[in-house]
């Protein structure tokens, strides 16, 4: 047999299910295999007692050949999903050490379907970032190596930066903000993540590390017990190494919650029988305002394979227009601020996390905030602050909210001229490294989100699949967008792209 | 649109962040850097458009008026940096 950790998570629960190995003995194998990765960064808690103690419980149902569709599949949840009794901090210094009395419905939907829980994953802290740099815990690795490099200088590199206590500049990112999650998945220290999306924060690292990520509609997971950063954009997914493994996760993920009013009322479909669904006759919009200033030429060229796999498996594809797409970042740095601004003014120093102390409760909450949040979160807090500001408002907010208005009537007109789904790049380049954007200007780190964010506006499902290697062989994703609540056709066109590209490789374990 | 240093520093109140007079300058630049990105906006036709409200059409539902959960008070405090009694401690706020 395969080592455990080299399988998908399908694979790994059909595994269970035939009794070919144990729940137990799969928590143990990734256990160990986390323990091993540790300069990669993409735990940053790990939680090895409720792993083995659940993989118990799942091994006691398997026997009598009871238990859920994940029974005994092990799992990273990204630190953004509060888990009972289990520290949460969104990767901020705020958050100290938060035990939340409560478990978040998408993570206690796993759990009832029976998967087991090997930690937390590192994140950009309150999911604002694209490359997991803003972490309080430091850059997460991504467990691709730059060109050129080889495994005996990663280790080696990795191990100097680690031991003197130094960003590790150099390697790759692993994208973000749910970066973490994308590296436990892509180094195989878990078959499946948790993640969330609120601007591309798992399509874009799914993408840019060589794994599959959904994005679900808004409304179709329960936001409850997910720390807030934009309600209005945010949403939980999954990271799986196939479209079928996302499939699987968001079987369990999905569904209406009395605690969440946004969350939709309707009946989830079986994801998974899905993959496999005839592409014939699907019409494929392909949106000319993709194709932006500076778009790389091998990006250019996997997007055109693309469009080419679709056409061979018997779809239609037609160019479309989608004329706003350019206003999608501004508005969402408007929009997303804004919600931010709001949603963190909760972190006082008052109920939970870290306080400093001031002479009177205003200088409280201000020593608190100023030594509890990162740069890029007190950025964010004032710029949205001042977007709601007396005077701004209309301005600012009111007009970012009308151009997301147009945003989304532009893709209910190509929905309503027949197209079933949209075809586009995930990134606008490769991975890049640690410490090489944003240093001075952080507009020149917002712009990777390019081609996710729009969906997030507009409140879209968004499917990233791995498509080709880059001339420098990192891993390059394409990206389905669909109609509302319409997952389904992303999990059938995607798997077709997956089919036609066939598999990336993964990288191998310089780390170990 | 751009903010200068007195603009930097008022928002800093309101938003309840100390901020020293040496974050000012860099936190100016990186703040004017974000509002003539958005500034790109301004050349968008709005008339007439709606703001977003909803990004999915749904009516809100609304729950019954009945008490569901409570008596909980040391889980809620739990987390709290200091308390007493089930009470969240703070310095004195009035005299």
């Amino acid at each position: 047999m395969s080592h455990i950790t080299d399988l998908t998570l399908a694979e790994i629960r059909d595994g269970l299910k035939a009794k070919t190995f144990t729940a137990t003995e799969a928590a143990k194998a990734y256990l160990d295999a986390m323990e091993k990765a540790r300069g990669l960064n993409a735990y940053v808690l790990e939680t090895p007692e409720q792993a083995l103690a659940m993989a118990a419980r799942a091994d006691d149902r398997l026997a009598k050949g009871e238990g859920g569709p994940l029974e005994g599949v092990p799992l990273g949840v990204k630190d953004l999903f509060a888990t009972e009794g289990v520290r949460t901090t969104a990767c901020s210094r705020i958050l100290d050490n938060f035990v939340p009395p409560y478990e978040s419905t998408v993570t206690s939907q796993l759990w009832r379907d029976g998967a087991v829980m090997l930690g937390k994953t590192n994140n950009d802290e309150f999911a604002m970032g694209s490359s997991n740099e803003t972490s309080a815990f430091g850059a997460a690795v991504s467990p691709w190596l730059p060109p050129g490099w080889s495994a005996e200088e990663g280790k080696r590199k990795l191990v100097e930066a680690r031991a003197a206590g130094k960003a590790p500049n150099g390697f790759l990112v692993p994208g973000g903000s749910s970066g973490g999650s994308a590296a436990a998945v892509a180094a195989r220290l878990c078959p499946g993540a948790a993640g969330t999306d609120t601007g591309g924060s798992i399509r874009q690292p799914a993408a840019i590390t060589g794994i599959t990520g959904i994005k679900p509609t808004y409304g179709r997971c329960s936001r409850w017990g997910i720390i807030a950063y934009a309600s209005s954009l945010d949403q939980a997914g999954a990271f799986g190494h196939t479209v079928r493994d996302c499939a699987i996760m968001l079987n369990s993920m999905a569904g209406h919650d009395p605690k969440d009013t946004t969350s939709m009322d309707i009946a989830v479909p079986d994801y998974e029988a899905a993959i496999g669904g005839s592409v014939k006759g699907k019409v494929i919009g392909i949106p000319k305002e993709y194709r932006v200033e500076g778009l790389s030429a091998e990006i250019d060229a996997l997007w055109q394979k693309g469009i080419d796999w679709l056409r061979d498996a018997g779809a239609e594809i037609r160019e479309i227009s989608l004329p706003h797409t350019k206003y999608a970042l501004p508005a969402y740095y408007i929009v997303a601020p804004a919600e931010c601004s709001s949603n963190l003014a909760r972190y006082d120093g008052v109920r939970y996390g870290e306080r400093v102390a001031g002479r009177e409760i205003t200088e409280l909450y201000e020593n608190t905030r100023a030594a509890g949040f990162g740069a890029e979160v007190k950025r964010r807090i004032l710029i949205g602050t001042y977007v709601l500001s007396a005077g701004y408002y209309d301005a600012y907010y009111v007009r970012a909210q009308k151009i997301r208005t147009l945003i989304k009537r532009d893709f209910e007109q190509a929905y309503a001229s027949g197209v079933d789904a949209i075809l586009t790049p995930a990134t606008p380049s490769p991975a890049f490294g640690i410490g090489e954007k944003g240093g001075t200007d952080p507009v020149e780190m917002y712009l990777y989100d390019v081609f996710t964010v729009t969906v997030n506006l507009a409140g879209l499902p968004g499917l990233s699949v791995p498509a080709g290697l880059s001339s420098g062989g990192l891993p390059l994703g394409l990206q389905l967008i669909g109609r509302p609540f319409d997952e389904e056709t992303l999990f059938t066109l995607g798997h077709a792209v997956e089919q036609a590209a066939g598999s990336l490789g993964r990288p191998e374990r310089w780390w170990a | 649109m751009s903010v200068d240093a007195a603009t930097v520093k008022r928002i800093a109140r309101l938003a309840r962040i100390a901020v020293t007079e040496e974050d000012v300058p860099h936190l100016q630049g990186e703040l004017n850097a974000i509002l003539d990105f958005v500034a790109q906006l301004d050349e968008v036709d709005v008339d007439g458009i709606e703001p977003m409200t909803s990004v999915t059409p749904m009516v809100m539902k609304k729950r019954q008026d009945v008490v569901t959960d409570g008596n909980i008070a040391e889980k809620i405090v739990a987390n709290a940096p200091a308390s007493e009694d089930n009470y969240f401690l703070v310095p004195k706020v009035v005299d």
